[in-house]
């Protein structure tokens, strides 16, 4: 059975049956839980949901400490800048402990930030650093871009056995689609064909997936059939699906949020240039954020992020291009 | 609460000393014996054995021990085979890690050593968090978090031992001042050494209990940890105990471009500051033959004791180096073998 959920009770109701489901998942974070009152608080009691203080490096520290002596954290984060404060523990303690033990301890947590946030957060709040995650050996990092996606990409982090950071769109908060009841789980590393098409492949996570499939709506009317795949977890990558896909279209879209050097698309599209390179006719184009901060004022943090039009844009020019070895 | 401590148990924590600095020796005269057999940094614990066994001498059989990339000293004491850490220590197949963490990384769970970080303070979170678990699953364990005076600067020291307070987490902070940090005196950088007063003095921003203790004495540190432990087990929450002694090897090996050779440089005393006094001074107090003669005084160890205590540890880690001399490299394409789990 499914039902129609909004994204961010989605992720909600994935923490809730995942405690539900294990004992060892424990809920903690800032401004949290604050009184008797909290659901998750009357349900799972004060030992399993905590409110922490403004320590991230303390937050993201004790769940590596907790995740390899037995528990699974969740550490709320709410930010995904947030956990610049901790970027030790994120990136040089959590995904190296498995590995420098010669494969003796396991770190089961995961850390879960809002991001993105194109709603006049400024420059501090609003960005895209999961470039600087998803090369991390060890790590996981999972950014989904529908409400049921939401609920299985956050039960597989739980139980998975590897540090996953779990990246929710703010600006998917409310959107409601049909969400699974029963346990859902879908595997880290799987991506998915939100559209299928057959004359260009654009490839986006997150808001980007919403935009392209957008853009691609407006495509169809130009009789341009684009096939839309949101890989969901940036690590692991699944570029046999993307591969699978130009060799059908010949044509990659990559859109990201990001900055242009500190995307998601930078290194896809790098993958794409040594496995996929004798599909393409035509090259590989990305339409990700421009190289600068995100801005407060409307007008500008517009013209920063990538939005339908520009995704239009591109596939047309894409389309436009002669075949590169006609 | 500690009984009087028997004669056994004395002689249970000079074995352990004796133990721990044969294998820190051992390890130091492979950089002259068999030169470029350890890369990287490795840090030693000589001149700690007191601290450390005197601390674990309070501890119960399912206690995790969580010190920072120091880490030779503490598994001895928990029973980790010496060859499996020297294996390691030397980067090979039959290592603790099997050559995938090195001097830095020891990591022994199923002796509740779960492992170590060589970023300095950040473990303190991490032995925090396994004091979370314990309290979580209701396990009885305490944690022993041992970091240096260096780590007590660091913001992770700060956070951690808050969130232990407010949780009221079943932790013993054992801050080793060992006098520097790395290459820099901590009376150069920490505000309570500069005002006088003891690092423990740290503690009361927690409200939290804080001691400071002879580290060179394995029976005060014993002592004092004893009350931290007790407070730990019975669900009052952390403690801060510092315990003072003095680091006899430098920071770590000298950072070298390969194709120098690792080896020893002299103590920070003496090669940075000039200061060879303060250096024998110290030495002088070095807590091994101190308790040595504490003990032979006291009638609980013969002269012929400590002669076999001594010798049979020489010849463990005399051991622990043929076999780990001996042991193969591991595999090389081993290395993608333990990114994901």
């Amino acid at each position: 059975m499914a039902r129609e959920m909004m994204y961010g009770d989605a992720i909600a109701a994935a923490i809730a049956e995942e405690m539900q489901r294990d004992p060892n998942v424990v809920l903690y974070g800032q401004n949290l839980a604050m009184t008797e009152r909290d659901p998750m608080l009357k349900k799972f009691g004060k030992d399993r949901v905590r409110i922490a203080p403004i320590s991230e490096t303390a937050e993201t520290g004790i769940a590596v400490g907790a995740a390899m002596t037995g528990l699974r954290p969740i550490v709320e984060l709410w930010m995904s800048e947030f956990m610049l404060v901790a970027f030790d523990q994120i990136i040089n303690e959590a995904p190296r402990m498995h590995y420098m033990s010669g494969g003796q301890v396991k770190v089961p947590l995961v850390f879960k930030a809002g991001y993105g946030f194109c709603a006049g957060w400024a420059g501090q709040h609003s960005n895209c650093i999961y470039h600087t995650m998803m090369g991390i050996p060890g790590l996981k990092v999972a950014l989904p871009s529908t409400p049921a996606d939401a609920k299985g990409l956050m039960a597989a982090s739980i139980r998975d056995d590897n540090p996953v950071v779990y990246l929710h769109h703010y600006m998917l908060t409310l959107d409601k689609g049909e969400v699974p009841d029963d346990e859902y789980v879908i595997p880290l590393g799987v991506a998915d064909v939100k559209r299928a098409g057959t004359d260009i492949t654009i490839v986006a996570t997150g808001w980007m997936v919403k935009k392209s499939l957008a853009a691609a709506e407006q495509l169809a009317k130009e009789g341009i059939s684009a096939e839309v795949i949101d890989p969901r977890t940036l690590a692991p990558l699944d570029i046999d699906t993307v591969v699978r896909s130009i060799k059908k279209t010949g044509r990659l879209l990559l859109v990201d949020q990001a900055p242009r050097h500190s995307s998601a698309a930078a290194v896809i599209a790098g993958e794409i240039a040594e496995h996929g390179f004798e599909h393409l006719r035509a090259p590989v184009k990305m339409v990700t954020a421009l190289d600068a901060s995100i801005p407060y004022s409307e007008t500008l943090e517009n013209y920063v992020v990538p939005n339908e039009d520009k995704i239009v844009q591109a596939v047309r020019s894409v389309m436009a291009r002669q075949a590169v070895s006609a | 609460m500690l009984n009087k401590i028997s004669n056994e148990r004395l002689i249970w924590i000079y074995t352990h000393m004796v133990r721990i600095r044969e294998f820190e020796e051992s390890v130091k005269r492979t950089f002259i014996e068999h030169p470029g057999v350890i890369r990287g940094h490795s840090h030693l614990g000589d001149g700690a054995e007191a601290s450390i066994v005197g601390t674990l001498s309070t501890r119960n059989e399912k206690d995790l021990v969580m010190p920072s990339y120091r880490c030779h000293g503490y598994p001895i004491v928990l029973g980790t085979p010496m060859r499996a850490m020297m294996a390691e220590v030397f980067g090979r197949k039959d290592g603790l890690c099997s050559g995938f963490g090195g001097s830095m990384h020891l990591a022994d769970p199923s002796r509740y050593f779960p492992g170590t970080s060589g970023i300095i303070g950040q473990s303190i979170a991490h032995a925090t968090g396994a004091a979370l678990t314990a309290q979580v699953k209701k396990t009885g364990q305490i944690v022993y978090c041992f970091f240096g005076d260096g780590a007590s600067k660091q913001g992770a020291f700060f956070e951690s031992l808050n969130m232990a307070a407010v949780w009221k987490l079943p932790v013993v902070y054992a801050l080793e001042n060992n006098q520097y940090q790395a290459y820099t005196h901590f009376r150069l950088e920490d505000a309570n050494a500069i005002a006088g007063h003891p690092l423990s003095k740290k503690a009361e921003a927690f409200s939290i209990p804080g001691v400071t203790v002879d580290g060179t004495d394995p029976i005060a540190v014993r002592e004092a940890v004893d009350q931290a432990a007790a407070r730990a087990r019975a669900g009052q929450g952390p403690s801060l105990v510092e315990s003072k002694f003095y680091r006899l090897s430098a920071h770590g090996n000298v950072i070298t471009v390969p194709p120098l050779p690792t080896q020893f440089p002299e103590h920070e005393a003496v090669a940075v500051y000039g200061n060879k006094k303060e250096y024998e001074e110290w030495k002088a107090k070095d807590p091994i033959p101190r308790f040595r003669a504490k003990l032979m005084s006291d009638g609980v160890l013969t002269g012929m004791d400590a002669s076999r205590i001594e010798e049979e540890a020489r010849n463990e880690v005399e051991d622990a180096v043929k076999f780990a001399l001996a042991s193969p490299f591991p595999a090389a394409e081993d290395a993608v073998r333990y990114v994901y789990a």
